[in-house]
């Protein structure tokens, strides 16, 4: 690890600050990415501040349409709280499999957001759920706020505050693990809320994605059936050494019918 | 917890501290003034170094030393030996070029040291290293067996121009041949046994010091072999005098083999510690690990199983290259061979066995002994072999077996060995009544009316442990003994310290011998201390692997024991004024039968070391024996494994849903750690079959399976709860009937899973491992072909 200055703020004001002051400083939010980065020197920074002492950022809100969820939250936190189990079931369940415990007990929401790593899970359920992300500075849709691999709509010093998820009608998550990792080799996230359905993939492209021939075909019909025959392209999709794009197309088509039949209640 | 001992689930005495922060690993281990090392590592596979540039790097803060391969050289610190000289079959010694502990002037893979920079702390040992500047001229490289030869391959080594370190062979080739040529039914398989990465949970580690004082070096290193460590290090290759050299493996998270060799680090800082004068520490950080210690397997196969029309084995036939990976490392040439070939007969009495191993250099990381040694290599070829001709020639796989099974011993196998004892239907029996072999059709169609397809796979395997003897051994090309030391010390108030040349780390040998130690000596276990991995206190050792920690360790201890006894009885004949041929000792007393003479061995021992009314003109005083033991053989553990798979066509995932295991140890001493060692070996080997794979990148020679990100280990969730039980036939030429249980799991449970898989699939062939990805790939070019 390379040296870096260490900064602990109490209020997100001071945290922005912070960022401000030093070029090139990076925020830490639950650091199960960035810490290992830096451990192995595949980054360096001058300065971390660390979000973890923002209370601001710590709470869950549900209401009778939306559950606000603070992006300090802690993926264990998702997975426990009794809010996201009445209110989004799906994404406390989805929480309770990021990773391993260690993972979870530390990682946040925000974190996992602004990472923004291609296999993650919460993109995923936030592009499906048509969430919207909240700043520091503003609010950003979903489907604007994952530009790429590891991008985002975030500007150097914007920290998120909270994702807001609308409650959809039914909504569920299926993923297959990448063995070694046990990321998301291909994750299907679908939901079915507010007039429309949105289908999203993640862990087989650059970023997280959705699939919108399925969507129509499933706001024709909401049925694993309606799906089986749509065609997933492999074209724009990843091939590596744990799966060829033509697998991963595969799973993708296999999760998804399977992910429909979940949250219509068949598992 | 009452004697006897032996055969009852003790808890592990060591697991007290172990579970608690308690135990000791070398990186626990401090030295006052003590400096850090980070080694340079090549990041090519192959090039040439023409130059390197270090006054950055000494200019660095914190810097005490930098050594490349220059000083070595200048220093005539020699090159890391290889253990076992096999023979060409062209008549000449295997090519054995050497092995530099920093590289000279070229880096042959990706991880290859290059310098070592000493400093303060480790973080400045890395930031000088980042200032080395070396200038490489990159060459191309060749990373598969199956390519080494190939013409127009990249060369690794002067004078090796084909990078063929050997070819050997094993077997009457004519005869073999013959059977082929009128056999009625011959099964063909090719396939590769997949190169692993050991990965135990402490990564390596050492600390070395220098004592000006004396002129002597005392080294902490996470090491299964202390002794030969030293021996290796101070007379191969540092040409320091062997009793200044003080080796020390404390505790010890994990070995599997990879902690066996005797490699570069510690041997460059146990130099550097004298140079710098102070002491030096090296922890290896786990992505370095994946790139300097020893890999497993790594073999291309062809086999052949030649059959008459009843199924009866006439001959085997089997072409073999092993992948030696950039150098040889400490036991890598016996691995493929002795370790290999002869393990070939398997369980059955297939007449006529030959199998020919070309060795190769790749530029990979060297390929050494990994939990089964050559023995899941070989097993994996018979029973896969077995299996498949079952199916060709609609036999079930267990009659087949039987049809073909040893059932008298000893039996002489075609390929060297002699197996002393063994019932191999009764393991066959078992395992098959407990996977419930009888109920599987009917679980198998109500997969099928899940939409999931279930297999069974067998394999039936035989091990050799405890490798011996030395003289035999030394016959083939081993450059060491193979037995192992003891010593049993009894202490004035009757408490013993068992020293052992064998070494713990994770096997509870603590536990085991001690058990051993109280029965024989009729005291209690807890007054029994268990004293190994130093030479310091230790007589000498050859260590732990092989399994034959208990079968040679255990009986060396025995030795000790009998002449412990022997001289007990001596010294109570004395004290109870009778002759030492009237004496009886049973159950921790000596007496003399028909009267109520009696003394315990504490009473003994006291006397022994109070020697005020004790035989001084007859006999020392003193309670304290050592033994070597040598073995006349072999021990040959054999077992059955069962795997029951299901596997999602959609995904193809596969789960495994059951494993049986029914081993034949010989006597066990503790059935719950001979379960454990079970267990693991189980995980390790399931996980090479579904799991495990290193891969390289062909042109660039990178390892692609760099981290646990994409270097899959099995986790307990891929696993099934195992079902697992023991037969006995005692082995018959060691004191204790003991015959080894480490490496079994490994050994046979790679076949079984492949058979399972195959068989749930309906195809003939699958490659390790048999991921999600391959399993769904061999569904589709099967209902292509349909």
């Amino acid at each position: 690890m390379h040296t870096f200055d260490y900064h602990r703020p109490a209020t997100l004001k001071d945290a922005v600050a912070l960022l401000k002051k030093t070029e090139n400083a990076r925020p830490l939010a639950g650091g199960q990415s960035l810490t290992p980065a830096l451990k192995m020197r595949l980054a360096q920074t001058p300065a971390l501040v660390d979000l973890g002492a923002l209370e601001e950022l710590r709470t869950i809100k549900l209401e009778a349409a939306v559950l606000t969820i603070g992006a300090g939250v802690r993926h264990s936190e998702v997975a426990e709280s009794k809010d996201v189990k009445i209110g989004l079931p799906v994404l406390a369940k989805l929480a309770a499999h990021i990773g391993d415990r260690q993972v979870r007990n530390m990682g946040t929401l925000g974190g996992s957001l602004a990472n923004n790593d291609p296999a993650a899970d919460y993109p995923a359920a936030v592009l499906a759920l048509s969430a919207t992300i909240h700043t520091n500075r503003r609010s950003i849709p979903a489907d604007k706020f994952f530009t790429g691999l590891y991008e985002t709509a975030l500007k150097p010093g914007e920290i998120i505050t909270s994702v807001e998820f609308p409650l959809p009608k039914r909504a569920a998550y299926v993923k297959f693990k990448q063995p070694a990792s046990r990321f998301a080799l291909v994750g299907v996230f679908v939901s079915e809320g507010g007039g429309q359905v949105r289908v999203a993939v993640t862990g087989a492209a650059n970023s997280v994605f959705r699939l919108k021939d399925m969507e129509k075909k499933l706001g024709e019909k909401f049925a694993p059936e309606a799906i089986a025959k749509v065609k997933v392209s492999a074209d724009k999709l990843n091939s590596d050494l744990h799966a060829a794009a033509d697998y991963r197309a595969h799973l993708i088509s296999v999760l998804a019918q399977r992910a429909v039949g979940e949250a219509l209640g068949g598992k | 917890m009452n004697a006897p001992y032996i055969g009852q689930s003790i808890k592990r005495k060591e697991d007290q501290r172990f579970l608690t922060g308690g135990g000791t690993y070398t990186d626990d281990v401090s030295a006052v003034n003590q400096t850090h090392a980070y080694f340079l590592r090549s990041p090519h596979a192959h090039a040439n170094i023409r130059s390197i540039r270090l006054d950055q790097a000494r200019a660095a803060p914190g810097v005490v030393g930098i050594f490349t391969g220059a000083d070595l050289a200048a220093a005539k610190v020699g090159t890391l030996p290889c253990g076992w000289l096999i023979t060409d079959v062209n008549g000449q010694p295997m090519k054995e070029p050497p092995h530099p502990c920093l590289a000279q002037g070229k880096v042959r893979h990706v991880g290859d040291q290059v310098a070592v920079v000493i400093a303060e702390t480790l973080n400045q040992a890395k930031d000088a290293a980042a200032l080395i500047e070396v200038d490489y001229d990159v060459l191309p490289a060749v990373v598969n067996a199956a390519d080494a030869r190939k013409p127009g391959a990249a060369v690794l080594h002067d004078g090796v121009p084909d990078n063929t370190s050997y070819v050997w062979a094993l077997g009457a080739k004519d005869a073999v041949d013959k059977a082929f040529a009128t056999a009625k039914h011959v099964t063909t398989l090719e396939f590769i046994n997949n190169r692993l990465i050991p990965n135990a949970i402490e990564p390596r580690a050492a600390l070395a010091q220098y004592s000006r004082a004396d002129d002597s070096y005392t080294v902490h290193v996470a090491n299964q072999n202390p002794h030969v460590e030293r021996l290796l290090m101070t007379a191969f290759v540092l040409g320091l005098p062997e009793h200044k050299v003080r080796v020390i493996a404390p505790d010890v998270g994990g070995g599997f083999g990879s902690k066996i060799f005797l490699y570069a680090e510690e041997t460059v800082i146990t130099w550097a510690a004298k140079q710098v004068n102070r002491p030096v520490k090296w922890v290896c950080e786990r992505s370095d690990s994946f790139l300097a210690d020893a890999h497993g397997r790594d073999h291309v196969t062809k086999a052949e199983l030649a059959l008459d029309k009843n199924g009866t084995f006439l001959a085997m036939r089997v072409q073999t290259t092993a992948n030696l990976g950039a150098y040889l490392s400490t036991f890598a040439s016996s691995v493929p061979t002795i370790l290999y070939a002869t393990l070939l007969a398997g369980q059955y009495t297939t007449p006529a066995i030959y199998c020919e191993v070309t060795a190769v250099f790749t530029n990979t990381v060297p390929v050494d002994a990994y939990r089964g040694a050559g023995r899941p290599e070989a097993t994996y070829v018979v029973e896969r072999l077995v299996e498949t001709a079952a199916r060709e020639m609609n036999i079930s796989p267990a009659e087949l077996r039987r049809k073909n099974s040893i059932t008298q011993f000893p039996y002489q196998t075609p390929v060297a060995l002699c197996y002393d004892t063994g019932n191999y239907e009764a393991t066959l029996a078992q395992a098959m009544k407990l996977a419930d072999v009888a109920g599987f059709e009917a679980r198998r169609k109500q997969a099928a009316d899940r939409g999931k397809l279930r297999g069974l796979g067998y394999s039936t395997y035989i091990e050799a442990c405890g490798l011996a003897p030395s003289n035999i051994a030394g016959a083939l090309g081993a450059r060491a003994g193979l037995y192992e030391a003891g010593e049993v010390r009894f202490h004035p108030t009757g408490t013993v310290s068992v020293f052992t040349g064998s070494h713990s780390h994770g096997q509870g040998h603590e536990t085991t011998f001690a058990q051993v130690v109280a029965d024989k000596l009729g005291i209690p276990v807890e007054n029994v201390d268990v004293v190994h991995g130093d030479t310091g206190r230790i007589p000498f050792g050859m260590g732990t692997y092989g399994s034959r920690s208990l079968a040679v360790g255990g009986s060396a201890i025995m030795k000790a024991l009998d002449k412990i006894i022997a001289k007990g009885k001596k010294i109570a004949a004395h004290l109870l004024e009778a002759s030492d041929t009237d004496i009886e000792f049973k159950d921790g007393v000596f007496s003399v039968p028909g009267t109520e003479k009696k003394k315990t061995i504490g009473e003994v021992a006291f006397a022994a070391y109070v020697p005020h009314n004790y035989p001084l003109d007859k006999l020392e005083p003193g309670l304290n024996e050592q033994a070597f033991y040598d073995p006349t053989n072999f021990t040959y553990p054999a077992g059955s494994h069962i795997c029951e798979v299901e596997i999602d066509p959609d995904t193809g995932a596969t789960k495994v849903i059951n494993f049986t295991a029914v081993d034949d140890f010989g006597n066990v001493i503790n059935p719950m750690i001979v379960e454990g060692q079970v267990h693991g070996g189980l995980a390790q080997g399931i996980g090479q079959a579904l799991l495990e794979g290193c891969v390289y990148d062909a042109a660039s020679g990178q390892l692609l399976t760099g981290s646990y990100m994409d270097y899959a280990m099995p986790r307990a969730d891929d696993l099934p709860s195992f079902t697992v039980d023991t037969r006995v036939t005692a082995c018959t030429h060691n004191p204790l009937g003991v015959k080894g249980c480490g490496e079994a799991g490994a050994i046979g449970s790679p076949a079984a899973v492949i058979n399972a898989i195959t068989d749930a699939l309906g195809v003939k062939d699958i490659a390790m491992p048999a991921t999600a990805q391959t399993v769904w790939r061999t569904l589709q070019s099967k209902s292509k072909k349909k």
